[in-house]
């Protein structure tokens, strides 16, 4: 949903010397800061054994050298505004990032002669020698006092260059630096990919270093695909190309339905056979991402759709997960009666699915009549005590206590037993789910049911005075994202084997609602690749991810993710047009004045509507 | 005379000290267009949310067809024929047209998560049963608020239109008495008079019973069957447009401001 380009004058670019002095040493102090504190942080040290490019570039040494060229770009960035005269950007925003990159660097010079004299172990863990001799490149101080400034300079300067470059360079920079990244990151899964059984181990020989990271010549190639990826962009913004994705959104009626369809299709085969040709750990991490996938989307129908915000939603996997282990596993708790049988995975779902209703209903019935903070901190609360009575000596006799349920048993099928120590299995069984939610999430969203959320997130008094019972409505929404945790649940209990109150703390609330709310509130296809991103590529708030060096970080890029996401893009990665309307209110405003203004100049004075002026 | 529909009895609410109504009595017949005026800050709208349910009274009874409104949810003020409109427009902004005037339609409806999953036969047909109705309520205003507008959001609409889909989604509600609160406010001569029309329509074509707080005269005149006024949450005068504007307490109400003269 972009508005059509900015029709702005523009002025001639300014000399590289009139600059806003003070809004650059600011910038420049903000990007040492942000430079010491990611040192002092070991994310530097503690990432130097993931290369990206042998043996140039490790992901610790990115962890800094990114910080300035972002920093250049942002000190020289407007917010364009419709019909107003914005000079052209020239050598002024190159030398601007130049200088801001320049006093960064010079921050982390100080901290090297700072690390080198003096011993501030104690407070400070990581003001370590490794640290310093990370910084100075292992050259030494004199080296290490020089380099950074002068990287940071340099750095700099090409952030501060991206203003210039034409959209063209800029689309193709993004594309090479994407390609480099990208296959670095996805080391494990394209190799698993390509040699578990498929016979291309000359692909990945070309590209990676044996001890991981990209070699030289396949960085080189790397940077090649995307650059060429980049051009096919360029050629299809032009319209020489014809684009897919453009493509798709003219299409209306029944031609969109079939290519609807077809994508449908195209992604379940694609989703069969794809675990097929993976090996153990990448399946693990895709079932991993399943899981969270069927999280999200339930919590995405209470968040997303309802507006309800929920944050202990972890207590409706929790009940999923312990309802699960209890019936199915002969080392649940002593005090369970006879008369509670041990039974199939698929027996114990049906009780599941009545348990999460009911505790919908049970939590949702206090909650719900609340508001808004009120609301939120209710749900918090409600997630812990849950999880406390699991771990309670109360119902210690019940759920194990701390002790948890053991020995939780797979799902029998008959010619295959799935568990734990298969995920590909795991993986179709929470495919199978997915699917579900999925379908579940589309046809609610267009029901009855589906508007009466909508319009309760958008004005709960006036959908009230327009007849609709939120009370009954809202407790739908919470019993309908109680059920799909509680598959979750399930799935998580016949996958671990064992569960325990420290699975459910409120952290994995946490983060099922960031990835809801990074990968896009209320659309489908957001909560999947905000999953796929978060869960797959940085990891749970327990399993591994992709980068499983990340995994101390893990919070702190969660957190700065979250507050990057709010301030620049806080649609979501894959936006629903509905919540991109809302949060981008006051520009859709802005420009709906502006239409409704030049519509006005053109019929004046012509009569609108059937009844003649008077 | 005709049916009596709506009875407000000896109605009085107080917000702390504030009496914001005292002592109200007030009827509505069936297909009477009745106004409620008086200055800013009388109490009309809350008049109109007690009503509606939003706002419950200190004292007294709101009898609708025989059966008492204390005590019940808005949504089931709504459920029993009572539809409204809001003085600050509230539509659902991000919501299309259509979906506008389709929500609205709920506590008419009654298809729900099952109905919705296995796309039962039920459900279709209701589906396109509020579809329908939705676009009846919407051609009401002419080509406006239809065609490639009913999957536009409500957002983009202009002033006026906003105005109107607020009617129109009072209207899907399927009421006996609609509440208008201020209709015309902010729109310009031409378009408040068009809708004053449609108001007169609703009443002879629809079979609406209209209840509607107004501070433009000339609609006042031109639509009412009955005008009461309100001044400090009390009943100053009522009955016709001519009696009430010739009204010295009225007059008075009005700072001195002769009501003669607004229209």
């Amino acid at each position: 949903m972009s508005a059509p380009m900015a029709t702005n004058e523009t002025l001639p670019a300014r000399a590289a010397l009139d600059q806003e002095w003070r809004k650059v040493v600011n910038h420049g102090l903000l990007l040492a800061l942000v430079l010491v504190f990611v040192s002092l942080a070991n994310m530097p040290v503690s990432l130097d054994s993931r290369m990206i490019i042998e043996p140039m570039l490790s992901m610790g040494y990115l962890s800094l050298l990114w910080i300035p060229v972002v920093m250049g770009f942002i000190v020289s960035s407007e917010k364009v505004l419709e019909g107003i005269a914005y000079h052209a950007k020239g050598a002024r925003e190159v030398l601007a990032g130049g200088l801001v990159g320049l006093i960064g660097g010079l921050g982390l010079s100080l901290l090297v002669v700072l690390i080198d004299n003096f011993d501030l172990r104690d407070p400070l863990v990581n003001w370590s020698p490794a640290l310093l001799d990370l910084l100075q490149f292992g050259n030494g101080i004199g080296f290490g006092v020089i380099i950074w400034p002068v990287l940071g300079f340099g750095l700099g300067v090409f952030g501060g260059a991206l203003h210039i470059f034409t959209a063209m360079t800029r689309t193709i920079v993004g594309w090479v630096l994407g390609a480099v990244l990208g296959i670095a990151v996805f080391e494990t899964v394209i190799i698993d990919l390509l040699t578990e059984r498929l016979p291309f181990e000359f692909i990945t020989d070309w590209f990676y270093f044996i001890r991981g990271g990209l070699s030289q010549q396949g960085a080189v190639t790397a940077a090649l695909i995307g650059g060429g990826l980049g051009y096919l962009r360029v050629l299809a913004q032009r319209g020489v190309v014809p684009t897919p994705v453009q493509d798709y959104k003219q299409l209306v009626g029944p031609e969109r339905t079939r290519a609807n369809t077809i994508i449908i299709i195209t992604c379940g085969v694609a989703t069969a056979i794809l675990p097929l040709l993976l090996g153990r750990i990448t399946n693990e991490l895709l079932a991993n991402v399943g899981l969270f996938v069927l999280l999200a989307l339930g919590l995405n129908i209470v968040v997303g759709l309802a507006g309800i915000l929920d944050l202990g939603y972890v207590a409706f996997f929790a009940v999923g997960g312990y309802a699960t282990a209890i019936l199915t596993s002969p080392n649940r708790g002593d005090s369970w009666p006879d008369w509670v049988p041990q039974s199939h995975w698929f027996a114990a779902l049906i009780v599941v699915i009545l348990l999460a209703i009911l505790t919908g209903l049970f939590i949702g019935a206090p909650v719900i009549r609340m508001r808004g903070d009120y609301l939120a901190i209710v749900t918090l609360g409600f997630g812990e005590i849950i999880r406390l009575l699991f771990l309670s000596d109360w119902l210690g006799g019940y759920t194990g206590g701390a002790q948890g349920v053991t020995n939780i048993p797979g799902v029998d099928l008959g010619f295959v037993e799935i568990k734990g120590t298969d995920p590909r299995a795991i993986f179709y069984l929470v495919a199978v789910f997915c699917a579900i939610a999925i379908y579940v999430s589309w046809r609610l969203e267009k029901s009855r049911l589906g508007r009466a959320w909508m319009a309760i997130r958008e004005d709960e008094s006036v959908a009230e005075a327009m007849g609709i019972n939120t009370v009954n409505v809202k407790l739908m929404a919470f019993v309908v994202g109680a059920v799909l945790a509680s598959f979750s649940g399930a799935i998580f209990a016949a996958k671990v084997g064992s569960i325990f109150p420290t699975s459910f703390i409120i952290l994995v609330s946490i983060v099922i609602l960031v990835v809801v709310i990074v990968g896009g509130m209320g659309n489908i296809v957001g909560v999947i690749a905000g999953a796929a991103v978060l869960i797959g590529v940085l990891g749970g708030p327990k399993q591994p991810g992709l980068l499983a060096e990340f995994s101390e970080f893990k919070l702190l890029i969660y957190g700065a993710l979250l507050i990057f996401m709010m301030l620049k893009r806080p649609e979501g990665l894959v936006p629903n047009v509905r919540r991109t309307r809302e949060l981008h209110q006051e520009e859709f405003l802005q420009d709906a004045w502006l239409r409704s203004q030049v519509d006005a100049d053109e019929q004046d004075g012509a009569p609108s509507g059937e009844v003649a002026p008077a | 005379m005709s049916e009596r529909l709506l009875t407000i009895d000896n109605l009085s609410v107080t917000f702390g000290g504030l009496h914001a109504l005292k002592n109200l009595d007030f009827h509505v017949d069936k297909g009477e267009i009745v106004s409620v005026i008086g200055p800013n800050g009388a109490g009309k709208t809350t008049f109109f949310n007690m009503i509606s349910g939003m706002v419950e009274p200190t004292e007294g009874d709101i009898v609708f067809k025989g059966e008492s409104l204390i005590g019940l949810d808005p949504n089931q003020v709504t459920a029993r024929g009572i539809a409204r409109t809001f003085q600050n427009v509230r539509l659902f902004a991000n919501m299309t047209i259509l979906e506008n005037v389709m929500v609205a339609q709920h506590c008419r409806t009654k298809q729900g998560v099952f109905g919705a999953l296995f796309n039962t036969s039920g459900f279709k047909q209701e589906e396109a049963e509020i579809r329908e109705w939705g676009e009846k309520v919407l051609g009401f205003f002419g080509s406006r608020l239809v065609g490639y507008r009913l999957d536009q959001p409500a957002s983009v609409l202009s002033y006026a239109n906003r105005r109107r889909l607020e009617v129109a989604r009072a209207m899907a509600t399927k009421p006996e008495v609609i509440l208008l609160d201020e209709p015309v406010a902010g729109m310009n001569p031409r378009e408040s008079e068009e809708l004053t029309g449609l108001i007169g329509q609703l009443r002879d074509e629809w079979g609406f019973t209209i209840v509607m707080i107004e501070h433009d005269m000339g609609v006042v005149r031109d639509v009412s069957d009955r005008v009461v006024v309100l001044d400090h949450g009390e009943t100053i005068a009522q009955g016709s447009y001519e009696d009430v504007s010739t009204n010295p307490d009225v007059i008075e109400a009005y700072l001195g401001r002769p009501a003669e003269e607004a229209s």
